[in-house]
């Protein structure tokens, strides 16, 4: 255990923030998983007692016949705002007091840093990088990644839950958002902050970062693996792959979806399914692949000769 | 008044010396007078005409004086007049989107300040980091918050965005105000990046070379990407020559990224920024704390 180095990754200033951010997302979770707990259980008792949700004000907080629904923003919601602003400001100064922003050599066009690694928030399109293609993991993925949360409202049928916490009443959504922000999204940022060292290998914590290490790792390509060797055999067959993946995927998906959501099933265009499929599984898709390198060593599934996936 | 006293002219006036006498013995009333009534209208500082020409409504406490307050303020009036009593509870809105509007506030401040002391020119850009370390007053201070800050920001808004969705309120009406939020969220994250490269040192350069070296392989418009060569894609006219000004990280990709980072991107996000305050108000303010719905309320849209 090399402790030394374990505390300059840990220490290096730039990844602070992240060190702040996981134990900040590990309290917000909570908190939102309290509310939504406190809510789901009035919902089963709403719904087990009509009477009960009739006279109900519908809210986990007290209430009582007479109290004023509404409250002046003046003082009420500004004086939250200013403590906000000035606690913000506190935790601003004490941080710049106590830690230096990081500041290099020059820059050197001929003295490559080794690791080069991009600002954290990008670091999981970096390690992404290991897995596909750069104009997959820098260009595509990237972009998808904005479409896909930018058509979050207009795919998702679903009326309940618009405004307060819950689960149950959206379990599919709330679990693939947490699938993809947090175990994708932020767990790769984890990687690729803490866990990649020098030349992009994978060192685990507190193990030296050896910059003369050299893995013998012979990646294959899965047309090789069933021997195909001719480029036109290898396109088509790659195709088939892809294709298959989406074809079975899409439709264990469905069956997953109709079974899970008949109503929002119900409620779906075709065209908001459709598009719903097509991000969930490309979502999917990545950490398929990841694993499938990481476990199998397989470097492409898809060879043409203009790209490779 | 004995006659010699008066000096008399032609028309029967007051000569120009008795004149200015009148006026003496007037002052001797008049001013005590006026200095009375001065003091009297001071007393009351929200009565005088300047208070009353900048606050537009009495300062009484008063249910309608609070509301005029923030309605009559043009940068409270962002706000209602009055809101549900459970939203200002900290554990719904968890303040992110407050918390990201005030650190864009200070990074504008203290990145101002920055500019004081920074040339985008590879001869100066590092040194003047170093000038500002060590020899600013407070400009070692000033680049810390200004770093700290960015980091932060980028923490507040994806908080922002996680609590967004788990409260379901990118839902009808509010659909389009998510998309304008993801498009403030990129925005967020490119300012960052184009920061990067500013100080000109080790890690900014290796950090924006290799983050722009992936548009080198962008499908159609890069030289190394799917179906660029087919359309003539070279390092020196592809889509990284235009982020870069140039086919390696130097001068003008100093230059780029400090017109981008100071100027170009700031507008874009206040644009954008304009529009999505603007839509949370028309789109009947903060989502919650909605009352729950059952399952059996809903009623399913006719086909």
């Amino acid at each position: 255990m090399d402790w030394n180095q374990l505390w300059q990754i840990l220490s290096a200033a730039d990844n602070v923030p992240i060190i702040a951010m996981i134990p900040l997302l590990a309290f917000y979770i909570y908190l939102a998983w309290k509310q939504a707990h406190a809510n789901d259980k009035l919902i089963d008792e709403l719904a087990a007692n009509p009477a009960l949700a009739k006279t109900h004000h519908r809210k986990t907080w007290p209430f009582k016949p007479g109290w004023q629904k509404e409250v002046h923003v003046w003082p009420f919601l500004l004086r939250v705002e200013f403590l906000a602003a000035i606690i913000v400001t506190i935790i601003l100064m004490v941080w710049s007091i106590t830690l230096n922003a990081p500041l290099e050599e020059p820059a050197n066009p001929n003295l490559t840093m080794n690791p080069a690694k991009a600002p954290w928030y990008f670091l999981g399109l970096q390690e992404m990088l290991v897995y596909f293609d750069p104009w997959i993991a820098g260009v595509v993925m990237p972009t998808l990644i904005i479409i896909g949360l930018m058509v979050i409202p207009y795919i998702d049928t679903n009326p309940l839950g618009g405004g307060y916490y819950t689960w149950k009443q959206r379990k599919f959504a709330i679990g693939t958002f947490l699938f993809g922000f947090v175990i994708l999204w932020v767990s790769m940022i984890f990687i690729g902050t803490f866990i990649r060292g020098p030349g992009w290998q994978w060192f685990w914590p507190g193990q030296t970062w050896d910059h003369n290490r050299l893995i013998y790792e012979v990646n294959r390509d899965l047309p090789d693996l069933f021997g195909i060797t001719s480029n036109l055999w290898k396109g088509i067959f790659g195709a088939i792959v892809v294709g298959g993946y989406f074809a079975v995927g899409g439709l264990l998906v469905n069956s997953l979806f109709r079974r899970t959501n008949p109503k929002d099933y119900k409620r779906m265009s075709l065209l908001q399914y459709s598009i719903m499929m097509t991000f969930f599984l490309i979502m999917v898709a990545l950490p398929i692949k990841m694993l499938i390198r990481l476990l199998f060593h397989i470097k492409y599934v898809w060879i043409t000769p203009w790209f490779n996936v | 008044m004995p006659e010699e006293n008066k000096e008399k002219t032609g028309n029967g006036k007051p000569g120009l010396l008795g004149q200015f006498k009148e006026d003496l013995d007037a002052l001797k009333t008049d001013l005590p007078a006026k200095a009375k009534e001065q003091v009297e209208i001071l007393s009351k500082p929200t009565k005088t005409q300047v208070y009353t020409s900048i606050f537009r409504h009495k300062h009484d406490d008063t249910p309608r004086n609070r509301a005029l307050g923030v309605l009559s303020n043009v940068f409270l009036h962002l706000h209602p007049a009055k809101i549900n009593r459970d939203a200002v509870r900290y554990s719904y809105t968890w303040g992110m989107g407050g918390i990201t509007f005030y650190l864009f506030f200070v990074l504008t401040l203290t990145g101002v300040l920055l500019m004081f002391y920074y040339h985008p020119s590879k001869v100066q850009a590092f040194r003047d980091v170093l000038y500002l370390e060590h020899d600013v007053p407070y400009g070692k201070l000033l680049r810390n918050m200004h770093r700290w800050a960015a980091h932060l920001m980028v923490i507040a808004v994806e908080l922002h965005m996680f609590r967004v969705f788990l409260t379901g309120s990118y839902k009808k009406p509010r659909e389009f105000n998510w998309t304008v939020g993801v498009i403030l969220l990129v925005l967020t994250l490119l300012l960052s990046f184009t920061g990067y490269l500013l100080p000109d040192d080790q890690l900014g350069f290796w950090a924006v070379t290799v983050g722009t070296n992936m548009a080198r392989a962008t499908p159609l418009l890069g030289h190394e990407g799917p179906f660029g060569p087919l359309l003539h894609m070279t390092p020196y006219n592809d889509v990284r020559f235009g982020l870069l000004g140039g086919s390696i990280v130097d001068a003008n990709a100093l230059l780029r990224s400090y017109i981008w980072h100071c100027i170009g991107i700031p507008i874009i996000a206040s644009v954008f920024m304009i529009v999505h305050f603007w839509r949370v108000r028309k789109d009947g303010g903060i989502s919650g704390p909605a009352p729950v719905v059952l399952d059996s309320e809903v009623k399913e849209a006719k086909k």
